[in-house]
């Protein structure tokens, strides 16, 4: 089976795994953000929804799981192009200048590819490994009344937002498909699916602010 | 003299390979706004020469936007900001009296600099000879419409075959990646029914020999895209790509 290692091993090769795993999270965060968008009906179809989701278990395991080896090959070999992109250089410019290619987007995937990945481990450490007991609703209320934890979720979009960008349509291209008749609707859907994340992850805990009883 | 110009050239300095190199300052005189960039450069070398003083070194051969010679980064920008130009179809109409002109070679590790603005690109010549060709039988020249070709894909190879090899593409993308240059030759041949029985060793085969050569891994910022001279897509690299998910997954190539 040296033919698989030798055929992702490749630029190519990595930009493909990169393109399916980042693929692969878009779609997690599709079904993520339609489970979350309960918290718009308030406290009970949020709480619902996540103990429907328990009663997934087996199916969350597993999904969980797949995730788990997605982020580890995404991540990995992000670091591994970005290392070599480095590398592959080989002196700098005294003059640089951006020909119209290259937008804040696709210019700062390495960084806010590092950062998602923080904010994923703060992310899992204050709702996934929460203290039993409690509601995931009470969870999301008391951490979003603390104003620095609201403000890294609500902020720490528009970053997730900047990688889904250029992430989308670059998975499209990475992946073959490049047509004139729609690769300027890839383009555009791109930047929609961007304003999606900052729109529908971004205002959540504003949302749950507004909804939840003031803690005594 | 009405009309011309003086300009700062902030111009890469070096003597070889091993040397460091630096940006010396150069006063350009009396330039005439109908010079191409490289004759503005003879104008500078004769003075030096005349100094006494080493030449600007670049490469250049037919003056002409065809040969692929050329090319600088001129103010950060591979072959100058004008659009589908090469360094030598670069006019100095596009500069004004009194500008600082910054002029640096092709930068990547896969270019080593021979002197100034002279990099060695073989590298590109390797990738070619790994698998830019198609394998025929010798003989009598076949008749020409005995393999149809619809006029589209003709077209379509023909804009890949445009490239001219200069290795803007690699000076301009900010990981130094080759892709475009790779992806316009797999694509060019691919097109092509001639290039059909070969198609799947020769994407496999060009793309390990240019990760051999140490270019960088495209990142899709198509940087190449907006200076490459011959204007050539990323809709190449696109279908460079699928063809290396086909040779991976559809044919018995290793
Ligand atoms: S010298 Fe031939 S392309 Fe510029």
């Amino acid at each position: 089976m040296s033919w698989v290692k030798d055929a992702f091993t490749t630029s190519v090769g990595k930009k493909l795994l990169m393109a399916v795993t980042g693929l692969g999270f878009l779609g997690f965060l599709a079904g993520h953000l339609a489970g979350n968008l309960t918290i718009y009906w308030g406290a009970d179809a949020f709480v619902a929804y996540a103990e429907h989701l328990h009663s997934l278990e087996p199916l969350v395991k597993a999904a969980e799981a797949g995730l788990i080896v997605f982020l580890v090959v995404h991540a990995g070999t992000g670091l591994w192009l970005f290392a070599q992109n480095r590398a592959a250089r080989g002196g700098r410019y005294a003059r640089n200048k951006w020909a119209g290619g290259r937008t804040v987007f696709s210019a700062t995937m390495p960084y806010t590819g590092v950062l998602i990945l923080v904010f994923v481990a703060i992310h899992l450490a204050t709702f996934k490994f929460a203290p039993e007991g409690e509601n995931v609703w009470e969870v999301a209320a008391y951490v979003f009344s603390q104003p620095l934890c609201f403000w890294f979720y609500t902020l720490s979009m528009p970053v997730v937002a900047l990688h889904v960008g250029h992430g989308l349509w670059s998975a499209v291209q990475t992946l073959g498909g490049n047509h004139p008749k729609y690769m300027p609707a890839v383009r555009v859907v791109s930047l929609a699916a961007a304003a999606v994340v900052i729109l529908g992850f971004g205002l959540l805990p504003t949302a749950v602010s507004f909804l939840a009883e003031p803690i005594p | 003299m009405t009309g011309t110009m003086n300009l700062t050239l902030l111009v890469w300095r070096q003597a070889g390979t091993s040397d460091k190199g630096r940006l010396v300052s150069y006063e350009a005189r009396d330039i005439s706004p109908d010079m191409s960039f490289l004759e503005m450069l003879d104008v500078v070398n004769e003075g030096l020469t005349q100094k006494g003083e080493e030449p600007i070194a670049f490469d250049h051969d037919c003056r002409e936007g065809i040969c692929g010679m050329c090319g600088a980064v001129v103010n950060g920008r591979a072959h100058g900001a004008e659009k589908g130009t090469t360094l030598c179809q670069l006019h100095m109409r596009h500069f004004s009296d009194g500008d600082v002109i910054y002029i640096e070679p092709w930068r990547s590790r896969a270019f080593p600099v021979v002197k100034d603005l002279v990099v060695d690109r073989s590298a590109l010549d390797r990738i070619f000879m790994a698998g830019g060709y198609i394998s025929v039988n010798t003989g009598q020249a076949p008749e020409a419409n005995t393999i149809p070709v619809p006029p589209e894909k003709a077209e379509t190879a023909m804009d890949a075959a445009a490239c001219i090899g200069c290795g803007a593409c690699v000076a301009a993308c900010p990981n130094a990646s080759a892709m475009l240059f790779v992806c316009a030759k797999v694509s060019q041949l691919a097109i092509l029914p001639q290039g059909r029985p070969e198609a799947a060793r020769r994407v496999l085969a060009m793309i390990r020999k240019m990760d051999e050569e140490k270019f960088g891994n495209c990142g899709n910022e198509r940087e190449c895209e907006a200076e490459c001279p011959k204007e050539i897509s990323i809709s190449h690299i696109a279908r460079a790509n699928r063809e290396y998910i086909k040779a991976v997954l559809g044919s018995r190539e290793k």
